[in-house]
């Protein structure tokens, strides 16, 4: 008797059809071109400031208020909610469980503590922004 | 009794004659209580006893009867006929390289297992006459982990082993978890070079498939994640020069 295991591969390149659960994996890891075309913006937002043309400055606000910026960030916003905020809130319990005595903390105190804090750090910005 | 024919599409693969592994389908009469290991030994006792799969204790404590069924890594002795269609596809575990038919080589995560030192390790001298204490309290800690049966269907369903073969995986690293976890043991420091390495906790990127099929809510994702939080505040403790707990 003689051993000769076979092998299969798994695609290198379409592995992620694999299975629903994968492909929800690969939108949520595709997020991370929005983070880097959001990290350029605001590098290139900082420089138009740095340079101090009050025109220059006031062209590139114009810019990102047009209709299709506005849909753009709305979507973008959805996006990360959908694919990042949420999920890894729901996450959070499993990744920092937290032990007291006996018991676990409950999951739902562990996730409503972070959507608080989220949404005060969101109203700290709001209002740094002047917005409220 | 109800029964229902099964058509069983099993992928079957003789080393010694196969270029590469092949289906062949079987029509079961089912009992609509039966779960598909017991549609496989029917198999195996009535139709084709050149079928070789793995199984034991037919009631989810061996763990040696994990297999894909429909595409899914599952112990077939607590999947139920009735919760299947008519059609069902049976293939030896992803991700792992096939022996025979529905057998697969676990050299691999056996060695991974071994590797993590899965054993309460000391520094110091045991205490004589007196076990080593441990409160409920501390049990409940990483109780939770120590219900592994090591059936392997976690590393069937993670892409990044899948990928990666290096990749130390989601059981041995939960292994590894339980023994940090654990009062009693102090070889944290020593794993830390097998979880940091780049092939330990770092090459899971939290796509919790492991988590979602292991038949026994081991949750290996989420001691994984917690080993990345731990190695984080290690490596800050150890740059700031703070003292790290146990050992
Ligand atoms: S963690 Fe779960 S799926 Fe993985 S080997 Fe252990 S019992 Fe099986
Ligand atoms: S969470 Fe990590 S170990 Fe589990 S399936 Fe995903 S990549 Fe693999």
């Amino acid at each position: 008797m003689s051993r000769r295991p076979y092998v299969r591969e798994m695609s290198k390149t379409t592995w992620y059809m694999r299975n629903g659960r994968y492909r929800v994996y690969v939108l949520r890891e595709l997020s991370s071109f929005l983070v880097a075309f959001y990290t350029f913006l605001v590098i290139y937002a900082l420089s138009v400031l740095a340079a101090g043309s009050a025109v220059q400055w006031n062209s590139f606000l114009a810019s990102q208020q047009g209709v299709g910026m506005i849909i753009f960030h709305g979507l973008a916003l959805l996006y990360f909610l959908f694919y990042q905020t949420f999920p890894w809130f729901k996450l959070a319990p499993k990744a920092m469980p937290i032990q007291v005595g006996e018991n676990k903390v409950a999951d739902s105190k562990i996730i409503g503590a972070h959507y608080v804090a989220w949404i005060v750090v969101t109203a700290f910005i709001f209002w740094l922004a002047g917005v409220i | 009794m109800g029964t229902r024919q099964l058509e069983l599409e099993v992928m079957r693969y003789d080393p010694e004659k196969d270029e590469a592994p092949h289906f062949q389908t079987y029509s079961v009469p089912c009992n609509e209580d039966w779960v598909i290991l017991d549609a496989i030994n029917y198999v195996k006792d009535n139709i084709d006893t050149t079928l070789a799969y793995r199984w034991s204790c037919h009631m989810m404590v061996c763990g040696s009867c994990g297999m894909m069924v429909n595409g899914e890594p599952v112990l077939t002795c607590k999947t139920f006929v009735r919760d299947l269609p008519d059609k069902v596809r049976i293939e030896p575990l992803e991700n792992f390289p096939i022996e025979r038919d529905l057998v697969v080589v676990l050299d691999d995560v056996m060695q991974k297992l071994h590797q993590v030192q899965p054993y309460i390790v000391r520094k110091d001298d045991p205490p004589e006459d007196a076990e080593y204490k441990q409160t409920r309290g501390q049990l409940m800690k990483f109780k939770q982990l120590t219900m592994c049966i090591n059936c392997m269907c976690c590393y069937a369903a993670c892409p990044q082993y899948g990928l990666n073969k290096d990749f130390i995986g989601p059981a041995a690293l939960a292994l590894a978890h339980r023994y940090n976890l654990d009062n009693r043991d102090q070889g944290k420091s020593d794993r830390l070079d097998i979880l940091a390495d780049h092939n330990g906790v770092w090459e899971c990127s939290f796509v919790g498939a492991c988590s979602e099929v292991c038949p026994k809510h081991v949750d290996p994702a989420a001691a994984i994640q917690q080993m990345k939080v731990d190695g984080a505040v290690e490596f800050w403790k150890q740059r700031l020069g703070i003292p790290g707990d146990k050992s």
